[in-house]
């Protein structure tokens, strides 16, 4: 097992960058997941990794040796690929020992170690298929045991479970999460999808424009984004943010202006973001906002969905900013149209400047609630 | 007769009709031709002169076979044709292969317009390079020989586009697999890319091969007298002026000539079909 790192790492296609001096360092045994939207430069960041791609700048360590030059066939890394790439015209039982037979394993050690992969994945009843005999979930599990069968010292995943389906996924995703712990190897895992990111990765990078927005495990990611790009896009449904003033009213109280309502504002908050007259975005959890006659909020009901054990209802301000609300189903829902008001405990929000970089007050400010505390209004 | 069945139906059984009568009529265009020639070859040289000729060999003469096939050396001229035509088969398949791979794998300079050149080889017929390979193939001093025979047609613009298409069929992906799993390009060729293509390899060895087998012009200007490297089509045509010159013994060898043919073209017929048609329908 080996830690990865990039350093600096720098890569262009054209005159695009599609990953800008990235500095990430993944651990020894470590699940680290790269999430971020399409085209945000998580492929290409473990493309970089594999050696199927050179950095143009920086460099990329594998066991703190620097392996830009190395080609992928000595970096002893094994990759996942979002689509498998099984060769269909082997039997499941060759795709395993594939390879095996060009690294000099003898014929018994090969069948020993394909033996043991198909049965870590459950694959031992079918060696002898052919990959367009299996179902998407077992051909998965195929590649995986392609990857585990050299015993690598990294791997790395690219969507794999982007082509199941969701119950498929989910049992899937446990699977890796199980394998991974059992082996102990080091795996960088790329995804969109930040449900996958937050129920798997020890940490998770969170990348926009080939730039690593931030680096933390996935509750301190939750908890405490560092800017409106991670707040809205981990979470599902991602982080409500609002516009706003701030202004200092009677009694030298800060209130932030959103949308011609007022919202209490902690005061280490306020002075951080600037004091009087700042532009700043409020961030709040769907989660952390309620819907009752002790809201300050006005807003208007324009769509509730009902999704079983919750409900999401969104609300249209009156500067025509859209905010979810979530709520248990058993509690009384808004119609569609009702006029409603919303409430937002100050303990719950979340400062951002204009610029979208978190504003760093200090404790007590832009922390969300622990579960329990019953922040919700 | 009047019909009971409703319109859409009675169209149906119209289509169908003429479909078939199209097809009926096209089977024997090609097919009538290669009848006429066993007929005939069986028939004895008097019964050609017939008008109308006969149709079906009531009394097969089985001799002019064997005399096509002893006496006008039909035995040696086979041989020649199966030697040059493998030699260009082989050769066609694996320069296509390694041309084909290239142009669909790897990266480097010029790499469109070179196969822009290889695709315009396929515009300019044979037949105008025939005074400079012949000149070629002189100074060489390969007249006369296999080589002569073989070696200018070794490699097709053809075949490389043929197999270019199949391999750019295969996902870039595990291509890269293969890499990381330690398969260079000449491995990965012959572990994957090759088995993976196995359908255009074979439509193009069954290509290669009617092309080979059919030569006449080319053997004719390469070989001259003995029959050492002299192919079947020269020899068939060598027929007329010996004392062989029988049209049915010319005919007996003709059909001898047709039967490898005839028997690749049953054994390949799917290849050959599902390459014509790659792409059609999905």
């Amino acid at each position: 097992m080996a830690g990865v790192a990039f350093r600096e790492a720098t890569k262009r296609f054209g005159g695009a960058v599609a990953l800008d001096r990235l500095d990430l360092e993944v651990g020894d045994g470590e699940l680290l997941v790269l999430l971020g939207p399409s085209g945000c430069g998580k492929t290409t960041a473990l493309r970089l990794v594999a050696g199927l791609e050179e950095p143009d700048d920086g460099a990329i360590e594998i066991g703190g040796r620097v392996v830009n030059h190395v080609e992928a066939k000595d970096r002893d890394v094994a990759m996942v690929f979002q689509s498998y790439a099984l060769y269909p015209h082997l039997s499941v039982g060759r795709n395993i020992e594939f390879p095996l037979r060009q690294r000099g394993f003898d014929r018994d050690e090969r069948r020993r170690r394909v033996a043991d992969a198909a049965s870590t994945l459950g694959l031992s009843e079918l060696l002898d298929r052919k990959p367009r005999q299996l179902s998407g979930g077992q051909r998965q599990r195929v590649a995986l045991a392609r990857a585990i069968v050299r015993e690598p010292q990294a791997f790395l995943m690219d969507e794999p479970l982007s082509n199941l389906d969701a119950a498929l996924r989910t049992q899937t995703r446990a699977d890796i999460v199980a394998l991974q712990q059992q082996l102990g190897t080091t795996t960088l895992y790329v995804t969109h999808d930040q449900v996958e990111a937050m129920t798997m990765g020890d940490r998770i990078a969170v990348m926009d424009h080939g730039v690593l927005q931030q680096v933390d495990r996935p509750q301190a990611l939750y908890d405490r984004p560092a800017n409106t790009f991670v707040a809205r896009f981990v979470g599902s449904p991602g982080m409500n943010l609002l516009p706003a003033t701030l202004e200092q009213g009677a009694g030298g109280k800060w209130e932030a202006q959103v949308a011609g309502s007022a919202l209490a504002v902690p005061e280490t908050a306020a002075t951080a973001a600037g004091g009087a007259g700042a532009a700043l975005v409020l961030g709040v959890r769907p989660e952390h906002v309620g819907i009752g006659p002790h809201g300050t909020v006005d807003a208007t009901v324009v769509i509730v969905e009902l999704l079983g054990a919750e409900v999401h209802v969104a609300c249209r301000l009156g500067d025509g900013t859209n905010v979810i609300v979530r709520q248990d189903a058993a509690a009384p829902r808004p119609a569609h149209g009702e006029a409603v008001r919303l409430a937002v405990a100050p303990a719950s929000l979340h400062v951002f400047h204009a610029s979208g970089a978190r504003v760093e007050s200090g404790a007590g400010v832009g922390h969300a609630p622990v579960p329990g505390e019953g922040a919700t209004p | 007769m009047p019909s009971d069945a409703p319109p859409g139906r009675r169209a149906r059984r119209l289509r169908l009709v003429v479909r078939y009568t199209l097809l009926t009529l096209g089977a024997v265009v090609v097919l009538g031709p290669l009848y006429l020639t066993v007929v005939n070859s069986l028939l004895p040289a008097s019964a050609l002169a017939q008008r109308p000729p006969p149709l079906f060999p009531v009394h097969p003469q089985w001799h002019d076979y064997a005399a096509a096939w002893s006496q006008g050396h039909l035995d040696v001229y086979l041989r020649n044709s199966a030697i040059q035509t493998g030699i260009i088969v082989a050769g066609q398949l694996v320069t296509s292969t390694l041309a084909a791979y290239a142009f669909a794998f790897l990266r480097f300079p010029l790499r469109r317009t070179l196969f822009v050149v290889f695709l315009a080889t396929l515009m300019i017929p044979f037949e105008v390079t025939i005074v400079t390979n012949s000149t070629t193939v002189s100074d060489l001093g390969w007249y006369n020989t296999f080589a002569g025979l073989t070696v200018p047609f070794l490699a097709t613009g053809f075949g490389t586009f043929l197999l270019r298409q199949a391999f750019l069929q295969i996902p870039r992906d595990l291509r890269e697999a293969a890499a990381l799993d330690g398969y260079g390009h000449l491995r990965f060729l012959v572990r994957v890319a090759v088995p993976l293509a196995r359908p255009s390899l074979a439509a193009l060895g069954v290509f290669s091969f009617l092309a080979a087998w059919n030569q006449y012009l080319w053997p004719l200007i390469v070989t001259g007298s003995g029959t050492n490297v002299r192919t079947v089509q020269i020899g068939l045509k060598l027929l007329e002026g010996t004392q062989l010159s029988h049209v049915d013994v010319v005919l007996a060898g003709t059909v001898i000539a047709v039967v490898p043919l005839l028997v690749l073209l049953v054994v390949f017929q799917k290849q050959l079909v599902r390459s014509l048609t790659g792409g059609a329908v999905k």
